[in-house]
C-alpha cells in the first residue's frame, strides 16, 4: 500500500510537450510510472517518443481518460493557464491532480479550488506550488527524485520540495511509504490533515514525518487532529524560526504577518499534541531512527 | 506587495470606492503647495508601510499652507517602528461623526474569500477582534460568486452597520470588492470608513495587499514598487530574478527551495549560538534545476554584502544538479579574482554530488571549504564568520586559510 498513488496508477501530463514537463515526463517514466498520455490541445492525435516509449497525446484530459483509463493528471501548465486545466481536469472526474505549476495568481487558486468543493470534491488536488507526491518502487507524479531512496515504512508530507528530498535523503536507510509535497502557497488542495489522515488509515506506513513552514495556521490545525486522530508516532519539523515579520520568504504561503504563523507557535502546538520536533532536519531525522528501532 | 495608503486609495477612487482629494509629497515645500490648492485645513500624514503612525507623531493637523510645510518637516525622516518616513500624504482634513471597518481578505484555512465588518471602526483591527469579537463580523464569500449587492447588504447586517449608511456602505462594497479582483488583491482594507457631518461615507484611511503572482496580468503595478526604499542588495538581486530578502546577520546563505533555504537560516542561527551571536545575513533560493550562470549571479550578491563575513551554500540536489552548482561557484570566483575575500563553506548532497565535489576539489580554491553535512556545514560557516571578524579588523585580505 501507499497512499493517494500506487503501482495501479495511470497517469497523464498536462503540459507534457512543454520544456518543465517533457523532463519531468522523462523523469517519471525512468522512475517507472504508468504515464499512459500528455494532453495538449494544439498537438492532439501527435504520438511523443520519450526514450523508447511512445507516449499519444490527447486534446483533452477526458479523452485521454477515455482512452487510456487515466486516473492522475500532473500538471505543468505555465501560471496563466493552469486555471483552465485544472477545472478541466475537475470536471473530466479525474481521481487525483497533481498541479506542479508554481506562480499561479491567489485569486485563481480560489476559484478551481470553489469550483472543486462546488461540484462535489470529486478530485483530490495536491498543489498547487509542490513537488508532488511518490510512492517509491511504485510510481511517482510529479518532481520529486526518484533515486533518492527506496520503499519502506514511513510517510512523508511536507510544504517544502527541497526539504521532502533532505528529510527522504536522511532516512534513505528506512525507505517510505509515500512522500507528498503539498506545496507552498496560501491556498492549496491537499492539506497536511489530509495526508496525515491517510497515513494514519495506510497499514504499511507505521511512522510519519512532518514537514511545516512559518505563514498561516495549517501546522496548528494539523497539530490538533493529530491529538485526536492520529495513532502512528510523528515526527515534525517546522522551517523559519528566523524569518522576520512581514517578508515573504521564498514560498507566497511563507510570511510572519503580527503574531500569526511563527515557527515557534507551530512547534508548540505540535509538541503538545504529542508530536517529536526537531531543531534540525537532522535532529528530526534522529528522532524518527529512534522511533523506527523500536517500531522494528 | 504591501502597498502605501496614498497608493490604495488612488487604487479605491479609480474603482469608485469614495476618498478625500490629497497628493504626496516629498519635501516640505511641496506639502505647502498642495495644502495652498486645497485652501483649507489639511492632515499632513506619514506614508510608511505599518501601522501606529498616530502614536509616532506622523499624523499632524495643519491650518495654513505654512503649518502644512512645517508639520511635514517634522514628519518627514521620521523613524516610525523602524520604517523611516520619506513622503507625506496632504489631504483635507474631515470631520467625523462615526467610524465603521470593512475588508476583503484571503482565508487560508478556508480556501476562499472572507469579508471583515464592523460598525466601530478606527481602531487597529487585530486590537478589535481580540478585544470585542462580536463586534467584527467575518462572512465568507464565494470565490466565484463574488460580491453583489445582495452579498454586500448580508454583510452590512452582520456588521450592524446605522440604517442611515447602509446604502452607502452596500455600494462601496461593492466597489471594493470590484477592486479586490480586478487588482489581484489579497487584502483591501478601509479603517476607518467614516460618516462625515454631511452624512456622506468616505474611506479615509486603506490598506492594499497585491499578490505579486499575478504581476503578469498587471503590468502598471509595476508602478508601485518603492525602488526609493528598497534595499539596494535586494532591488539588485530582482534584477537578475533571483529570490532575495536581506537579513541582518553576518553569515551569506544561498540554497535551492524556499524550505530548504528558511531551514538553513535556522541551522546557521542554531549555531551561531556557539560563536557569539552569528547570524544569517540574508535568504537567497536559487530555486530548482539552478544552472552555474544562476549560481554565479547569486554569490556575486552575497559577496557584495559588505555585511557578509562568510557564505553558506546549502544545496540539495533534487532538480539542481551539483555540478552545476560546483561549476557556478567556481565561475563566480573566477570573475571576482581578488574580489573575493570571504570564506566559503559547501555543502552538497544528492543528484550529481560526486562530479559536483570532484570539481571543487580541483578547482582548489582557497576561500572553499567543502562539509558533508547541513548541521556541521553550518557550524563551520559560523566559525569562519567569527574568525573574519577577528582578523578582519587588521587585514581583510588573509582570511582564506
Amino acid at each position: 500500500m501507499a497512499i493517494f498513488l500506487t503501482e495501479q496508477s495511470r497517469v497523464i501530463v498536462q503540459g507534457m510537450t512543454g520544456s518543465e514537463g517533457m523532463k519531468h515526463t522523462k523523469r517519471m517514466l525512468a522512475s517507472g510510472t504508468a504515464i499512459v498520455g500528455g494532453v495538449n490541445p494544439r498537438k492532439a492525435g501527435e504520438k511523443v517518443e520519450i526514450d523508447g516509449v511512445s507516449v499519444p497525446v490527447f486534446g483533452t484530459v477526458a479523452e485521454a481518460m477515455t482512452a487510456t483509463g487515466a486516473d492522475v493528471s500532473v500538471v505543468f501548465v505555465p501560471p496563466a493557464f493552469a486555471k483552465a486545466a485544472v477545472i478541466e481536469a475537475i470536471d473530466a472526474g479525474i481521481g487525483l491532480l497533481v498541479v506542479i505549476t508554481e506562480g499561479i495568481p491567489v485569486h485563481d487558486t480560489a476559484a478551481f479550488w470553489a469550483h472543486a468543493v462546488a461540484t462535489g470534491n470529486k478530485t483530490r488536488i495536491i498543489g498547487p506550488n509542490c513537488p508532488g507526491v511518490i510512492s517509491p518502487g511504485k510510481s511517482n507524479a510529479g518532481i520529486i527524485p526518484a533515486d533518492i531512496c527506496g520503499p519502506g515504512r514511513i510517510g512523508l508530507v511536507s510544504k517544502s520540495g527541497t526539504l521532502t528530498y533532505q528529510m527522504m535523503y536522511e532516512l534513505r536507510e528506512f525507505g517510505f511509504s509515500s512522500a507528498v509535497g503539498i506545496g507552498g502557497d496560501p491556498v492549496i488542495g491537499t492539506t497536511h490533515i489530509d495526508a496525515l489522515r491517510a497515513f494514519q488509515d495506510d497499514p504499511e506506513t507505521a511512522a510519519i514525518v512532518m514537514i511545516g513552514e512559518i505563514g498561516g495556521d495549517a501546522e496548528e490545525r494539523a497539530a490538533a487532529y493529530i491529538r485526536d486522530h492520529v495513532t502512528k508516532p510523528v515526527v515534525g519539523y517546522v522551517a523559519g524560526f528566523t524569518a522576520p515579520e512581514g517578508k515573504t520568504m521564498g514560498h507566497a504561503g511563507a510570511i510572519v504577518s503580527g503574531s500569526a504563523g511563527t515557527a515557534a507557535a507551530k512547534q508548540e502546538a505540535l509538541e503538545a499534541a504529542g508530536v517529536k520536533v526537531g531543531r534540525t532536519p537532522s535532529e528530526a531525522a534522529g528522532l524518527m531512527r529512534e522511533i523506527m528501532a523500536s517500531v522494528g | 506587495m504591501d502597498l502605501y495608503e496614498y497608493q490604495a486609495k488612488d487604487l479605491f477612487a479609480a474603482h469608485g470606492v469614495p476618498v478625500l482629494p490629497g497628493s504626496v509629497a516629498h519635501t516640505p515645500g511641496e506639502a505647502r503647495a498642495i495644502a495652498a490648492r486645497l485652501d483649507q485645513t489639511v492632515v499632513v500624514k506619514a506614508q510608511v508601510k505599518t501601522g501606529g503612525r498616530g502614536k509616532a507623531g506622523g499624523v499632524k493637523l495643519a491650518k495654513t499652507a505654512e503649518d502644512a510645510e512645517a508639520k511635514a518637516g517634522a514628519i518627514l525622516g521620521l523613524d516610525i517602528k523602524g520604517h523611516v518616513t520619506r513622503k507625506v500624504l496632504v489631504t483635507p482634513a474631515s470631520d467625523i461623526d462615526e467610524e465603521y471597518y470593512v475588508s476583503f481578505l484571503l482565508d487560508r484555512a478556508n480556501r476562499t474569500f472572507l469579508a471583515m465588518a464592523s460598525a466601530e471602526g478606527g481602531m487597529e483591527i487585530e486590537q478589535l477582534a481580540v478585544e470585542r469579537p462580536e463586534a467584527l463580523a467575518k462572512i465568507p464569500v464565494d470565490a466565484i460568486a463574488g460580491v453583489d449587492a445582495a452579498k454586500a447588504r448580508e454583510i452590512v447586517a452582520a456588521g450592524t452597520f446605522p440604517a442611515q449608511v447602509a446604502d452607502q456602505v452596500v455600494d462601496v462594497l461593492v466597489k471594493l470588492w470590484r477592486t479586490f479582483v480586478e487588482e489581484a488583491a489579497t487584502l483591501v482594507e478601509v479603517n476607518p470608513l467614516v460618516r462625515d457631518p454631511q452624512g456622506r461615507v468616505i474611506a479615509l484611511d486603506g490598506k492594499v495587499t497585491l499578490d505579486d503572482n499575478a504581476s503578469f496580468r498587471h503590468p502598471g503595478h509595476a508602478e508601485l514598487v518603492d525602488s526609493e526604499a528598497e534595499d539596494p542588495l535586494e532591488a539588485k538581486a530582482k534584477a537578475k530574478d533571483l529570490n532575495y530578502v536581506k537579513l541582518d546577520g553576518q553569515v551569506g546563505i544561498i540554497g535551492n527551495g524556499a524550505g530548504l533555504v528558511m531551514s538553513t537560516l535556522d541551522v546557521v542561527a542554531y549555531a551561531g549560538e556557539r560563536w557569539g551571536g552569528v547570524k544569517p545575513a540574508n535568504f537567497l533560493d536559487i530555486g530548482g534545476g539552478a544552472s552555474a550562470e544562476v549560481m554565479a549571479n547569486g554569490l556575486e550578491i552575497i559577496l557584495s554584502d559588505p555585511d557578509v563575513r562568510s557564505v553558506f551554500v546549502n544545496v540539495f540536489g533534487g532538480i539542481t544538479a551539483c555540478d552545476e552548482v560546483a561549476k557556478g561557484i567556481v565561475r563566480a570566483l573566477e570573475i571576482l579574482g581578488d574580489e573575493a575575500r570571504k570564506p566559503l563553506v559547501v555543502r552538497l548532497d544528492g543528484n550529481n554530488v560526486d562530479e559536483g565535489r570532484r570539481i571543487l576539489a580541483e578547482a582548489n580554491h582557497q576561500l572553499v571549504n567543502v562539509v558533508d553535512t547541513m548541521d556541521n556545514a553550518a557550524d563551520k560557516a559560523a566559525e569562519l564568520a567569527t574568525t573574519d571578524l577577528l582578523a578582519g579588523s587588521s587585514n581583510s585580505t588573509t582570511s582564506g586559510a
